[in-house]
């Protein structure tokens, strides 16, 4: 939880500056965050998403999440609790793993956003989804694209986790259906997997 | 073969789930669709007097607001109980009819009064602040055991001391005389506490209306489409079921929590012809925390008789049971199921034990991931490791003393299971050695060199698994590819895979080429759903017998085919060959040549399929040894779980990998039960204090350590295909198993006792209380 936190309010690695700007709710405004169309409460948000550039209107109080899943119809990024504790919404902003439902849509204006959606290759899967498929990671699916986002975020950041510290880093993310045994499995083994991709 | 019975497949399922491209009933919008909100009950138990809606009404984005006088004027009805033990030959007790929205008097925190339906979701909270209830507050109860008291309030005038009935059962009327004359009696008072299932996807629906074919579809997230379609058409809507859909596509969790209609589905579906626009309405999590169904909730004051060496003479409980405010669908099953499953695996020559519903002013109680069963092993459980310490026995050579033994089986217990087969002593043995039983000092003093005391407990558990008849059916398309029309309903099961690797041996189809059909009740003709680890067992083996009859059906065609009698042809690994020659045809080519619009004798029908039924009148009974090691700070109460071990006898396993997995989930969730989770009202408020993830501890990946899962099958007698259910082993046996092994820990500084479930808190307090 600390490190997504830190992740979302300007985490190492990350430009500080410009993440600390964008990201702080209190620091930034919808009126600082984006530009105020003419009809009044809203506002003109640009991003980019999966690689694809976007631009579109939204209210002021529209979540990230609201807006991935309704705006822009990419629904595999889920809602489960609203309130930034189950990691069902994990996407990727600027690199890192936000919990999307934590964020407004309009805090995201400008940034660098990766859902679910975009990490397969058209039909082949990232390293991180194929060890989830061979180890069963996954049941009833619903926290799953939380799940794998938020593993990618960890292998970025510790290639080489051990067991403990990818149960450590999973403490923001629930599964009721796993008992977690074969997500670690799992994420250990899509580690080793995106290492050797990365070596190519 | 690579895709066939007893192979750990990879699931079909998963690319569309690890690619965001599952479709949960939140990822469904309609065209015109409204968004719903539901006003719950602040009071646990009010009159209510007044409801004015009027400024709500008049909110911006506001298309309507109803309340329970609106939906009683259009002649709708209750939510009933699915069945009460009267609808089974038992005492007769009294049946709620629970309102969808309340009419005049609201019984629990969380109870629906009024719904608004707006442009958007944000409209309608924004409206729902708007309306005003005038409550009468009346005093309440939350606990069953205050609830029987003498003096307290009634929840329903015409269930006198609130209990709705009572069950009996055993053979126990010398259970009085057994307990005075035992040589030792061991006595506890046993609370197997208030959960919720906490699915991960929440619960939702989008009702529709069809003017023009007067049929309505209800969109959810449910176990069971068919049984929401019979209580919409027979309690609610008062229609005929032909004009009601019920579809789920995928199915974010259940645990028991989703097998039946809820409030909100109900108004839905209603109010979609109402506003004459389709009603979508999505739980958020806060919501299901209020307004979700939750599971057991049992006290028992229980006695165990023993002799001298420690032979159970008898088992005596009688319990409380409670159902909350209302019986909602299944409510009565854990009450029958803990009293039927009483005696666990032990020979118990006298039993007799009974189970009171009993209301209050809660959410009501429903199959919660065992249903009944859970409660039963852990009475049990907690019971004989009590016994083997007050009487100095060594817990296993205790359980081993009184297990049914192999021999012995089939057995009838003293409640009226008969169980077929299990081998209680071996299971235990190989569970000993995989848990490396006898290396245990040497870990303990490791962990005593780390400052942590160190418990363990071994326990054995049996479940009832296949409840009801069920409906499968095999269709081959034109192209001889094959849809499987499943009445079981997969949420996270694994069916589309474990159902194809069964018809791909079976038939010989590719595994690539099977497709699962379920959970729409307009494509799947008649279904049970899934729930109460049934769908292996009777859905398997009513898919065995709609592949017996496209074998027939298809033996019948390949001889007209082939020019000969169906009695010359026999069928081997997807190939209909006449006996004795070279002659034979996939049962592919079978399936499209009999699809071909001519040249095909109408007696022969059209097109290849089969549909098969199975029900037995006897479940099968899954049953196992687990044995956890913990490791506990004195300090500070903290407990973590070291090492736990399952060797499972589940009869023949179809997946490894699907049905090991079944298990690691059902032990997290029994070891959330044991050591984190509590849905707790306040007894002075009757407000509900767990009602958020901030306070309902629900288990996260750093509580656990490995889960090391085998098994020692011994084919069940009850089905053809030889299997046992898996889904709620895990969940039935890891509580008692966690909590044995904590109070193992605690032993040594006189601490014997807990409640459920025993936090970090709970635990310090009762180390402090006792060196005091």
């Amino acid at each position: 939880m600390v490190k997504l936190f830190k992740s979302l309010f300007g985490a190492p690695g990350a430009d500080e500056s410009k993440s600390t700007q964008k990201s702080d709710p209190v620091a930034s405004s919808p009126v600082e965050a984006g530009q105020i169309s003419d009809h009044s409460d809203l506002i003109t948000v640009a991003m980019t998403v999966n690689g694809e550039k976007i631009s579109r209107q939204v209210e002021g109080r529209r979540r990230l999440v609201e807006f991935l899943r309704e705006d822009l119809r990419l629904t595999g990024t889920h809602v489960s609790c609203d309130t930034a504790q189950c990691g069902a919404c994990t996407i990727h902003l600027d690199g890192l793993p936000v919990k999307s439902c934590a964020v407004l849509a309009c805090q995201a204006d400008g940034s660098d956003i990766v859902t679910i959606e975009g990490l397969a290759d058209g039909d082949k899967l990232h390293p991180m989804q194929e060890a989830f498929r061979e180890y069963h990671g996954l049941q009833c699916g619903f926290c799953t694209p939380g799940m794998v986002m938020s593993a990618i975020g960890l292998i970025n950041d510790n290639p080489s986790p051990t067991e403990e510290e990818i149960r450590d880093h999973l403490e923001g993310n629930i599964c009721r259906c796993t008992g977690y045994h074969n997500i670690i499995k799992s994420i250990a083994a899509g580690g080793q997997a995106m290492k050797g991709q990365n070596n190519v | 073969m690579r895709f066939g019975i007893g192979q750990p497949v990879r699931r079909k399922e998963d690319p569309r789930f690890l690619t965001g491209r599952g479709r949960y009933v939140d990822d469904i919008n309609l065209s015109g669709q409204t968004r719903a909100v539901f006003l719950y009950s602040q009071y646990a138990h009010a009159i209510i007097k007044s409801i004015d809606t009027s400024e709500a009404e008049r909110a911006p984005g506001v298309v309507a607001v109803f309340t329970g006088q609106h939906y009683k004027a259009d002649g709708m009805g209750p939510i009933e109980p699915e069945m009460m033990p009267e609808d089974m030959g038992g005492p007769k007790g009294f049946r709620t009819a629970n309102m969808p929205l309340a009419v005049d008097r609201v019984r629990y925190v969380g109870q629906r009064i009024a719904v608004v339906i707006a442009e958007t979701e944000a409209l309608a909270r924004d409206a729902l602040d708007l309306i005003e209830v005038d409550y009468e507050e009346l005093p309440h109860v939350t606990s069953a055991v205050e609830a029987v008291k003498e003096g307290a309030p009634l929840i329903h005038e015409e269930a006198p001391q609130n209990k709705s009935f009572t069950l009996k059962m055993g053979n126990g009327d010398s259970i009085d005389d057994v307990i005075n004359s035992a040589h030792h009696v061991t006595r506890m008072t046993i609370h197997n506490n208030r959960l919720t299932a906490l699915t991960m996807e929440p619960r939702g629906c989008i009702g529709e209306y069809n003017d023009g074919t007067g049929r309505y579809t209800l969109y959810t997230s449910t176990q069971n489409v068919h049984g929401m379609k019979h209580v919409l058409s027979h309690q609610i809507l008062k229609i005929p079921e032909r004009n009601i859909r019920v579809v789920a596509h995928d199915v974010g969790g259940g645990f028991g929590m989703k097998g039946e209609l809820y409030p909100e589905e109900a108004i839905a579906t209603w109010a979609a012809a109402k506003v004459g626009r389709p009603v979508k309405w999505i739980s958020t999590r806060a919501e299901a925390f209020l307004s979700d169904d939750q599971g057991r909730d049992l006290t028992v004051e229980a006695a165990l008789a023993l002799d001298q060496d420690g032979r159970i003479l008898g088992l005596k409980w009688d319990g409380l049971h409670n159902v909350g405010a209302y019986i909602n669908g299944a409510g009565c099953v854990p009450i029958l199921f803990s009293l039927k499953l009483a005696p666990t695996v032990y020979d118990i020559p006298v039993v007799a034990v009974t189970n009171a519903a009993v209301f209050t002013n809660t959410a009501p109680t429903i199959p919660y991931r065992g249903a009944g069963r859970p409660e039963a092993v852990y009475i049990m459980e907690r019971l004989m490791d009590t016994a083997a310490r007050e009487m100095n026995i060594d817990r296993v050579e205790l359980r081993l003393r009184n297990f049914i033994r192999s021999d012995q089986m089939p057995y009838e217990t003293k409640t009226g299971w008969v169980y077929d087969t299990g081998n209680y002593a071996e299971t235990l043995n190989k569970c000993k050695v995989l848990a490396d039983w006898d290396g245990y000092d040497a870990r303990k003093k490791a962990s005593e060199s780390r400052g942590f005391q160190r418990g363990r407990a071994l326990i054995y558990y049996v479940d009832n698994t296949g409840i009801f008849n069920e409906r499968m059916e095999m269709r081959f398309d034109t192209d001889g590819n094959l849809t499987i029309l499943s009445g079981v309903l997969n949420h996270g099961q694994g069916h589309e895979t474990s159902f194809a690797q069964m018809a791909s041996e079976w038939l010989g189809v590719p595994f690539e080429n099977i497709r699962l059909a379920q959970a729409d009740t307009d494509e799947v003709s008649l279904g049970r759903g899934t729930y109460a680890s049934r769908s292996t067992m009777v859905g398997g083996s009513a898919l065995r017998a709609a592949a017996d009859q496209v074998i027939e059906r298809g033996k019948s065609l390949a001889a007209h085919f082939m020019e000969t009698d169906a009695d010359k042809i026999e069928f081997e690994e997807g190939n209909f060959k006449v006996k004795d020659t070279n002659k034979g045809m996939s049962i592919t080519e079978v399936a499209q040549k009999s699809s071909l619009k001519m040249g095909v004798p109408g007696h022969l029908g059209a097109g290849l399929e089969g549909t098969g039924a199975f029900w037995s009148p006897m479940p099968s009974f899954p049953n196992g040894c687990h044995i956890c090691e913990v490791e506990v700070n004195l300090s500070t109460g903290e407990v973590a779980i070291d090492k736990y071990t399952v060797v499972d006898d589940i009869g023949n396993v179809i997946n490894p990998l699907l049905a090991t997995a079944q298990i690691h989930g059902g032990v997290v969730q029994g070891v959330g039960q044991a050591l984190f989770e509590n849905i707790a009202y306040d007894d002075n408020s009757g407000q509900l204090v767990s009602g958020t993830l901030m306070d309902y501890a629900v288990p996260r990946a750093d509580c656990f350590s490995d889960i090391n899962v085998d098994f020692n099958p011994n084919a069940s007698t009850t089905n053809p295909l030889g299997v046992k259910g898996v889904g709620e082993g895990g969940a039935v046996a890891a509580t008692p198993c966690t909590m044995n092994a904590l109070l193992d820990a605690l032993s040594s500084v006189g601490v014997d006792d807990l409640p459920l479930p025993a936090t970090a808190t709970r635990v310090w307090e009762a180390i402090q209380r006792v060196s005091a």
